[in-house]
């Protein structure tokens, strides 16, 4: 659709501009200004610029911190994005079986974060919770509070588990809106369904799955209330996350200045991701084009 | 015989999903000595027990209702500026409309904790704190660019040629906006709403930190099942149970409308 040229329609978008600025602008500045400062009380600061970025940059725990980080997003993404993916194709069409469907999958999604982490415990529990006594039942030894690599598998289940049907919903949404047409044509060429999927399905649903990527990325990588509640970063610091760490920097310090930096260099590590994903996708989208 | 399979794996599937809620159900319908007792697949002595302490105790019930008050504000100021900025996305380009675009998303990837002090003060300075407004403006931050991100999907499904001829006929465009244009993306708005309605839901840092008691979030108020006795685990599943019933209505309203919209629009 051809668009209008019109500078005026930005007083349109001045009152989401100025909501959004409101509660993003002034805490990012002052977070800033934390970051280049050594707080000693009120009044006794001193500015000692990137000093504490230093300090940030070389703590060896934060590297373990940031790997985990990076291995568990990556997970979250191999596995979510096909998964969803795949629930997506399943589901009918219409009538009240995609409606069943929606709401069943729409229901992790509802739960508070905490509660979530709170529904995991109850349920890997080997004396009240289905699944660990299940599981113990089989002879397996599973205990998430004691073996890093069980907690680990606690923590991806959960995780899976709560935001796969995100990734469904909007793969789904992105399906529905291929028109039947091409479907017609597809079946006039004899294309085989994987054939279907590659060349018609994977290139129209590339708008939905960007944005399913995206938040997948940005909230798996900013994951804190569910894993803390059900490990508290542990055993060890097996599960400590990226976001548990920042917390325990920012709570054990006596100023903020280092858990400042810290906010700043993993917003911008997250934001370079997202970036790169994002032009990624943009250059595939093209391709296909092309 | 294809197709069956497919339902087949499908329905496997939405089990498995459905299995850990299931759980928490059925330990909402048993007293704790019970749940301690025995594993039991389904509750052999059903009990509201759970559900009556909460509905008789007004520091459980007032988190309940603290949480549906912002969140019913958040959606409406979410919606209320969404709406026009979507226009603008939809039907106009103007100096800066796609870096604007991904702004509104940047403010999603900020890592909350350290955040958290700096949002106490903004909103202590204007006396917001422990104010339904607070948790719902400070909720804006990611729900705002959903908004208008999904509601510019449902705008671009409908024709241009609609306002024109809307604009010919001598609507003035305020009127233009609300009697022709608003009725048909009705079904996006209340898409919008559903996830306005969810991610405010959820989340608890925010909210936690900008309340203390007179609109302390239902979620914040479930660390408090831990008594001298240990865990109440059956009036924390109920508890859970609870926190899932009213998202649970809103998607039965707009479930024939969910999957539409986010396929139609930008990126």
């Amino acid at each position: 659709m051809n668009k209008w040229e019109d500078n005026k329609a930005w007083f349109l978008i001045l009152p989401v501009f100025i909501i959004v600025a409101f509660s993003a602008v002034i805490p990012l500045m002052t977070v800033v200004n934390y970051s280049v400062q050594d707080i000693f009380g009120p009044g006794q600061r001193f500015f000692i610029g990137i000093e504490w970025f230093k300090e940030v940059l070389s703590d060896g725990r934060l590297h373990e911190a940031l790997w985990r980080q990076l291995l568990f997003s990556g997970l979250v993404l191999l596995i979510e994005m096909p998964l969803g993916i795949g629930i997506a194709l399943l589901m009918p069409k219409k009538g009240w079986g995609s409606s069943a469907c929606l709401v069943i999958l729409a229901l992790p999604l509802l739960i508070p974060w905490n509660v979530i982490g709170t529904i995991w415990i109850i349920f890997t529990r080997p004396d009240i919770g289905l699944f660990g006594a299940a599981i113990n039942t089989l002879g397996l030894p599973f205990d998430h509070t004691a073996s890093p690599f069980d907690a680990w598998v606690t923590v991806m289940l959960m995780e899976v588990w709560h935001w796969t049907p995100l990734v469904a919903l909007l793969a789904y949404a992105g399906l529905r809106a291929i028109p039947e047409v091409y479907y017609q044509a597809a079946k006039i060429d004899g294309a085989s369904s994987w054939a279907i999927f590659r060349y018609i399905q994977l290139p129209k649903m590339r708008g939905v799955l960007t944005i399913a990527l995206l938040l997948r990325f940005m909230d798996s990588f900013l994951i804190y209330a569910e894993p803390f509640v059900l490990t508290g970063g542990g055993p060890g610091n097996s599960t400590t996350f990226l976001s548990i760490y920042l917390v325990k920097v920012a709570v054990g310090q006596f100023d903020l200045g280092p858990a400042a930096a810290f906010s700043l260099i993993y917003f911008l590590i997250v934001l370079l991701f997202c970036w790169l994903f994002y032009q990624a996708l943009q250059a595939v989208g093209t391709g296909d084009k092309q | 015989m294809k197709i069956r399979k497919r339902y087949i794996l499908l329905a496997f599937y939405l089990m498995v999903l459905f299995l850990p809620i299931y759980w928490m159900l059925n330990m909402s319908l048993r007293t704790n000595a019970d749940i301690l007792g025995s594993l039991a697949m389904y509750p052999e002595h059903p009990t509201f027990e759970n559900y009556m302490k909460i509905f008789g105790d007004p520091s459980w019930y007032s988190g309940y209702i603290n949480s549906i008050i912002y969140v019913t504000m958040n959606m409406v100021i979410s919606l209320l500026t969404a709406l026009p900025a979507a226009y603008a996305f939809s039907r106009y380009r103007f100096i800066g409309d796609k870096h604007v675009f991904f702004w509104l998303l940047t403010n999603r990837m900020a890592p909350p904790a350290v955040f958290l002090l700096p949002f106490f003060q903004l909103y202590s300075t204007f006396n917001l704190i422990d104010t339904h407004i607070a948790v719902a403006l400070a909720h804006c931050l990611f729900n705002v660019p959903l908004a208008v991100w999904i509601l510019e999907g449902f705008m671009s499904g409908v024709p241009r040629e609609i306002d024109e001829t809307a604009f010919i006929d001598g609507y003035s465009f305020p009127r233009f906006f609300v009697r022709v244009f608003i009725p048909l993306i009705r079904a996006g708005i209340g898409v919008t709403a559903f996830f306005c309605f969810m991610f405010s839901w959820v989340e608890l840092l925010l909210a936690r930190t900008l309340t203390t008691t007179a609109a302390k979030p239902i979620a914040a108020t479930m660390t408090r099942t831990v008594s001298a006795t240990g865990l109440d685990w059956g009036l924390l599943a109920a508890a859970g149970i609870l926190t899932i019933v009213p998202g649970a209505l809103v998607i039965w309203f707009v479930r024939n409308h969910l999957a539409k919209g986010f396929a139609l629009g930008r990126v």
